[in-house]
């Protein structure tokens, strides 16, 4: 149970002093009481299907740049529960404010899985609509969107819709200026947003050491009076927990909440990049033993709630899944080159217009459709 | 209505947002010391008082914090209108503004609009300390996706500033600092010519001048000493730099057969060269001189005991109508480029 409150003063803000954690790296309950409510059975069981077809996901996503279908490819594998967690926890009109890694929470929320991969694939900068999902586009300049994240909670709080934000970010991230200015000014406004961020130990190549001699991460929160969490990244049980405690707190107009997951990038940061130039095969084991899949499918079968029909079925689920994604994102997608002047504007300028009827003329000479 | 006989720029611009909030609950106004203070030029003097904290607030003293609070504002639904103090002291936000605001509507294909303003005193020739007196103008105007909007009479502040809180696109505001206490004979409100129609504020024959913002009032200055030595001048006023008028000034120059460009950024690379790039290509056969800038010197803003030496003066404007070839000679000044081993 949650037992800290915001008014207990500022030592209320501080994150626990180690990784709140309900899982042991293989899956058994860990000893004594976490201070945080544990998920119901059919939550865990859903973040449980959520991160196989996450992952089966990301699996035929980095398949696809090898095909060529996909131009670059940032994969979650590793941080399931974390992408997984962050949307089950929310409300489903509750927004989310994702990086370029977020795949995998894009695809919990039920976003076609093509119009996720229109960013990577190249046929459009977000493939989406952000306003039928509440979710932002995927952001690319880093920490940029923790403050959209803060001004469109401060929206929401002052139009008493409810609905509070999350912002991913990842531990480089939390070296930008926009990071600390999101959580300053979620708190001097009492915005309604969560902050999570998945440290997992490395901006591309850059280890942790690199970013920040905090204690954790998480004690950035303190310096702007912000309640703060950190939680065994790859313990879906953990993260889920402490994020419907996160969520609550900002819901009920306590303002913001920090929450550090640790938790690791199995892959290198693209399929472009050499992960081996800058750790070790024997770290990369390591991590592998918390794999969150692995434990909470553990911990579910142990107390009899997940069987071996059911592990068959979301596998079986998740081939599907894959299989229609692979059919999808094989038909070459249709482009609309004067679309390009569309949305510059809401409308065009002169200038545009001449720019349109000379990229018309031109395709017009390449007997490019229009 | 409010009638006021004589109002200065910086009360046009008040009277804009006090207008657009009562219009509009959701237009709201913020930044650094916005509130009680009523901004460092007063130009939201009392919005707090009459509206509250909720519609006019200070926030952290953080420019991509109050750029990028916005967009998520605008995303909520609100129409923000947010005051960077200075013009060097918007930079922090330059991110924000050149990945996120001018981008979003492209990026969703629509879906996410940002009708927000961006409020940026800007120029110099008030004696300011350094980093007070910058002309960024040009960093705006080259980001596709904003509007880029600057003023020059009480008029055009008002209306502008109306038409940009109205409007559905991210406009960034740039309020020529040393022209916030001219006064004029202005009944409130006014609208002016919409965005992306230049005004002639002069008619002549002779050569056409361009200006904008803070160079307008020199503009006008040089345009009347250059009766005296027989010019009879026309004088275009941009309003809009983003969206460019093209019409107006071609058919300006069309008429005169010659263009001067005047604005006291930094000459290189600035909107001032755009416009005689534009100018040259549209009006080439109706030329009867190259197209000629008077700009700023490519330095950085310099002490204000010396600004004087770097902006526009009338007689830098006069000096360039005697390079304007009226008995077809070449100007001197580039015969020597080109001859050198």
């Amino acid at each position: 149970m949650a037992d800290r409150k915001h008014d207990d003063g500022w030592a209320g803000l501080l994150p626990s002093a180690s990784p709140v954690r309900f899982l042991t790296d293989s899956g058994t309950p860990v000893r004594g009481r976490p201070a945080y409510r544990e998920p119901a059975p059919e939550l865990l069981r859903a973040a449980y299907r959520a991160m196989v077809l996450g992952r089966r996901f990301d699996t035929q996503a980095t398949a696809l740049t090898k095909q060529g279908r996909l131009a670059v490819y940032p994969s979650s594998h590793g941080q399931e529960a974390c992408q997984v967690g962050a949307v089950l926890a929310l409300d489903e009109s509750d927004w989310l404010f994702p990086t370029y890694r977020e795949s995998v929470a894009l695809v919990t929320r039920g976003i076609d899985p093509v119009e996720i991969l229109a960013l990577l694939r190249g046929d459009a900068h977000c493939g989406y609509d952000p306003r039928r999902h509440h979710v932002a586009p995927q952001c690319t300049p880093l920490a940029t969107q923790t403050l959209h994240a803060a001004g469109l909670a401060y929206a929401e709080r002052r139009t008493g819709s409810g609905r509070i934000a999350l912002a991913f970010a990842g531990d480089g991230a939390t070296s930008e200026g926009d990071f600390h200015e999101a959580l300053n000014f979620a708190a001097v406004f009492k915005a309604p947003v969560v902050f999570l961020v998945q440290n997992n130990g490395y901006a591309i190549s850059v280890p942790l050491s690199r970013q920040s001699t905090a204690p954790a991460l998480a004690y950035k929160g303190i310096g702007y009076g912000v309640r703060a969490e950190q939680v065994d990244g790859n313990d879906p049980v953990a993260v889920l927990a402490v994020l419907a405690e996160a969520a609550a707190h900002a819901r009920a107009g306590n303002g913001p909440f920090l929450l550090e997951a640790h938790t690791y990038r199995m892959a290198a940061h693209t399929n472009a990049d050499d992960a081996t130039r800058y750790r070790s095969d024997a770290e990369v084991d390591r991590w592998r033993r918390r794999d969150p899949i692995a434990r909470l499918e553990a911990y579910l079968r142990r107390r009899g709630q997940l069987t071996d029909e059911d592990v068959a079925a979301v596998a079986a689920e998740a081939e599907e899944y894959a299989a229609r994604l692979r059919a999808a994102i094989n038909t070459d997608p249709e482009l609309a080159p004067l679309g390009l002047f569309d949305h510059v504007f809401g409308a065009p300028t002169p200038q545009l217009r001449e720019q349109h009827a000379l990229l018309r003329a031109e395709l017009q000479a390449e007997e490019v459709p229009a | 209505m409010t009638t006021v006989d004589t109002t200065t720029m910086a009360q046009a611009l008040n009277a804009a947002m006090l207008d657009a909030m009562d219009a509009d609950e959701r237009v709201v106004v913020f930044g650094e010391d916005v509130g009680a203070l009523g901004g460092v030029f007063r130009v939201t003097d009392g919005l707090a008082a009459k509206f509250g904290d909720d519609r006019c607030f200070d926030t952290p003293l953080a420019e991509a914090g109050i750029v990028g609070f916005a967009v998520g504002m605008a995303i909520g639904g609100f129409r923000p209108v947010v005051e960077m103090q200075f013009d060097a002291f918007a930079y922090p936000a330059f991110e924000q503004i050149a990945s996120h605001v001018a981008k979003l509507r492209n990026r969703t294909r629509g879906q996410l609009a940002l009708p927000l303003v961006i409020r940026i005193p800007y120029a110099g020739g008030i004696g300011g300390v350094e980093h007070h007196s910058d002309s960024s103008e040009a960093y705006y105007a080259h980001t596709p996706g904003l509007k880029v909007v600057t003023p020059a009479t009480v008029a055009d502040a008002y209306s502008l500033l109306r038409e940009a809180i109205d409007d559905p696109d991210p406009v960034v505001f740039l309020e020529p600092k040393r022209l916030y206490w001219t006064k004029s004979t202005v009944q409130l409100p006014v609208r002016t010519e919409p965005f992306g129609r230049a005004v002639v504020r002069r008619p002549g024959t002779d050569v056409t001048l361009v200006a904008y913002g803070p160079s307008l009032p020199v503009a006008l200055d040089a345009a009347a000493a250059a009766v005296e030595d027989g010019w009879s001048v026309e004088v275009v006023d941009l309003r809009t730099i983003v969206p460019f008028d093209d019409d107006t000034v071609v058919a300006s120059v069309r008429r005169t057969g010659r263009c001067v460009v005047v604005s006291e950024a930094a000459g290189f690379a600035g909107v001032g060269a755009e416009i005689a790039a534009r100018v040259q290509e549209r009006c080439f056969h109706s030329l009867h001189a190259p197209v000629l800038r008077v700009a700023g010197f490519d330095i950085p803003y310099p002490p204000p005991m010396l600004e004087h030496h770097h902006l526009p003066s009338v007689d830098r404007i006069l000096d360039a109508f005697d390079r304007l070839q009226r008995d077809d000679q070449p100007d001197t000044r580039f015969l020597a480029l080109g001859s050198a081993k």
